[in-house]
């Protein structure tokens, strides 16, 4: 593909909101996660709650788009000045040759849930319900568009915890095809019952704070995040550069990864090639690692055989959380952050290194100037999707 | 403003009055009146047993037009990549978790939380086809079908690779049909690819602009009330025109986001006619 630049970006999960927040706890080895509290759930379990959420009040003219959801994606587009970027890119381009590219899982799931805790003796939702703006997932979309005053084209992409990678690659072919000029991408995911029981029935949540890579690695945190970047044709100095995108299914199961990671191995080798780049010119690789037995083994495999076992690799769920829909779109920022400060992110909450995973996985924070890094998305339905970031061309 | 051009391969549809593409032609031309009967939707016998157990309506939906769509077009559905749009996930499958999680006891089945993800239908899809082909399931609520069209028709633009768009909804059970009353299961499946051959069925010339229009409607007037109820039935006034045995260019605007025009020019090839 044709570099893209990256005008614009920022994230809000667990560690707080803003690069600014997130690059110092990323710094100091410090985790947004703690012993659920969310709602009256009562599973043992950690998450990586943005409680702000709780108390946003959204303008007037989005007060449709109310929603968990929403708040989160509100608080996101506070930060770090994305709001005047989007509007220099509206400017320059157009609002209608801007478009808006999200991932969510869940979107304003919460919101139905609730509505179905208030249901009237005849069994209909209480009358203030709004399906449009909040429990579909295009609500997102069409709440982050409006937001900035953008009429470009939209979608939200829903393949589970691939999402918010792959709209970097849905963003880069309208603009190469000429429909577009810039593009809105990221993604929001906020906590909701059916993915804290969901997880939970297929025993996938770990009762103490997630551990990828550890050998007692028994499941995953799940947290909440908001995540956005800014992609534009013909720039000069940005914050860095998309150069690769790839994308496969594994074609295997629904809920398990392939066991030798085939459809990882696809999605990376497509990247490298989308970005013209050899295995060697990528200095650091952000993993999914979610820390389930099954994705840590598959992805260790995936990785081994692509770029072999010297590639410094971390996860940074440990630190964030899986923040599902909204994974690929935090891991693409902290993976800018890497490259504008030369510093790769150690992986938290490691006992024991796993002596059956064989990649170079760092347990502390290490400093280097990086060129290239690589971030893993991968998702139920065997949804997988790696991206390559640059410093430069 | 930019656009592209695509071609069709192959067609497949399933809803209400319209069971195949095959045996909808005469309906789709206009030839017979559409009448309303509820789509019956097939078992996914491409499925191995245990998936075919747990897939639900969204997935057999899904798998029956995108199976119609691939014999039509004589493809090889192992190599295709994949566009799944759908304005949401399965409607019966969400409406019994939230049903569930507002009990006294929220314990919600693993079957029913791993269909809920809004790429069940395109993960099964790959299993039943052992496909690792690039797969994407977006969707942009009434504007879904045109969205997928324009995903879809970029990337075989771009990656020269023939790919399979599948657009399928299906309804929510009361509560929720109160607040998105889709009448029922409605699907539209396309392969498209990057040039002509002797299996293309017409050309897309595709483009948005950003001055507002109407969409194309269905002259039948139980088609368009499906059109205007359905968003995967957005793309009925494309069906028709590929329907036609019509030489000349049918021009088309197709539902899409209210800030945008999506123009789709359509010309029909080998025609049976001139076949």
């Amino acid at each position: 593909m044709k570099a893209l630049g990256i005008t614009g970006s920022t994230l809000t999960t667990g560690l707080g909101a803003g690069r600014a927040i997130t690059l110092e706890a990323l710094q100091a080895g410090r985790t947004g996660l703690a012993p659920a509290r969310f709602m009256d759930v009562a599973l043992p379990t950690w998450t990586g709650e943005v409680s702000e959420a709780d108390a946003v009040t959204l303008p007037a003219a989005l007060r449709d788009f109310d929603c968990r959801n929403n708040r989160l994606a509100w608080i996101g587009l506070q930060q770090d000045g994305f709001i005047d970027t989007v509007q220099r890119a509206r400017q320059r381009w157009g609002a209608h040759r801007v478009g808006v590219f999200l991932g969510t899982s869940t979107s304003g799931l919460l919101q139905t849930e609730l509505a179905y805790h208030r249901r009237g003796p005849d069994g209909a939702l209480p009358a203030d319900y709004l399906y449009a703006t909040t429990q579909n997932a295009h609500s997102l979309a069409a709440f982050t568009a409006q937001a900035l005053g953008l009429e470009g084209p939209s979608s939200v992409v829903s393949t589970a915890c691939s999402s918010s990678a792959k709209v970097f690659g849905n963003a880069a072919r309208l603009i190469e095809a000429g429909f577009i000029d810039a593009a809105v991408v990221g993604g929001v995911d906020s906590m909701c019952l059916t993915t804290l029981h969901g997880f939970n029935s297929l025993e996938l949540l770990s009762p103490q704070i997630c551990r990828p890579w550890d050998a007692g690695r028994n499941g995953l945190s799940l947290g909440e995040a908001a995540a956005f970047a800014l992609l534009e044709r013909d720039i000069d100095a940005p914050q860095g550069w998309l150069l690769g995108v790839g994308e496969s299914n594994d074609g295997h199961h629904m809920s398990t990864p392939h066991p030798e990671g085939a459809g990882a191995i696809a999605a990376m080798r497509m990247a490298l090639a989308d970005a013209s780049l050899a295995p060697a010119d990528i200095d650091y690789i952000n993993l999914h690692g979610t820390a389930t037995p099954s994705n840590d083994s598959a992805e260790d495999r995936a990785v081994g055989e692509v770029f072999g076992n010297t590639t410094a690799c971390s996860s940074t769920k440990g630190a964030t959380g899986h923040t599902l829909g909204a994974a690929g779109g935090v891991e693409a920022v902290i993976a800018l952050l890497a490259l504008q400060h030369g510093f790769m992110p150690g992986g938290l909450n490691v006992q024991t290194l796993d002596p059956d995973l064989h990649v170079n996985y760092l347990q502390h924070n290490r400093s280097a100037a990086l060129r290239h890094v690589l971030s893993n998305s991968f998702g139920f339905g065997g949804s997988n999707a790696s991206l390559v970031f640059g410093a430069v061309r | 403003m930019s656009g592209l051009t695509v071609w069709v391969d192959g067609a497949g549809v399933l809803g209400p009055g319209l069971p195949s593409w095959s045996s909808s032609l005469a309906t789709l031309r206009g030839e017979r009146p559409h009448v309303f009967v509820p789509a019956v939707l097939p078992p996914p016998a491409r499925l191995p047993p245990a998936e075919r157990r747990r897939a639900g309506a969204a997935v057999k939906l899904a798998m029956a037009v995108a199976d119609e769509a691939v014999a039509h077009a004589g493809a090889d559905p192992q190599q295709l990549a994949t566009v799944f749009s759908a304005s949401s996930g399965e409607g019966g499958n969400c409406h019994i978790l939230c049903e569930t999680l507002a009990s006294d006891t929220p314990m919600v089945s693993p079957t029913r939380f791993t269909n809920s993800v809004h790429n069940a239908a395109a993960g099964y899809w790959h299993i039943a086809v052992a496909s690792r082909a690039a797969s994407t399931s977006l969707g942009a609520f009434d504007a879904s079908f045109g969205a997928g069209l324009i995903e879809a028709a970029t990337s075989v633009a771009l990656s020269g690779a023939p790919i399979l768009l599948v657009a399928s909804d299906t309804p929510y059970p009361e509560p929720l049909h109160a607040a998105r009353p889709l009448p029922d299961n409605f699907g539209i499946a396309l392969v498209l690819s990057a040039t002509q051959s002797s299996r293309s069925l017409a050309s897309l010339r595709i483009e948005l602009t950003p001055e507002p229009g109407a969409p194309t409607a269905c002259e039948d007037e139980s088609l368009e009330a499906l059109r205007c109820a359905i968003p995967a039935a957005c793309g009925l006034p494309l069906l028709q025109a590929l329907a036609r045995d019509e030489g000349r260019l049918q021009t088309l605007v197709l539902t899409y986001l209210p800030t945008l025009r999506l123009n789709v020019d359509v010309q029909r090839v080998n025609l049976p006619a001139l076949a």
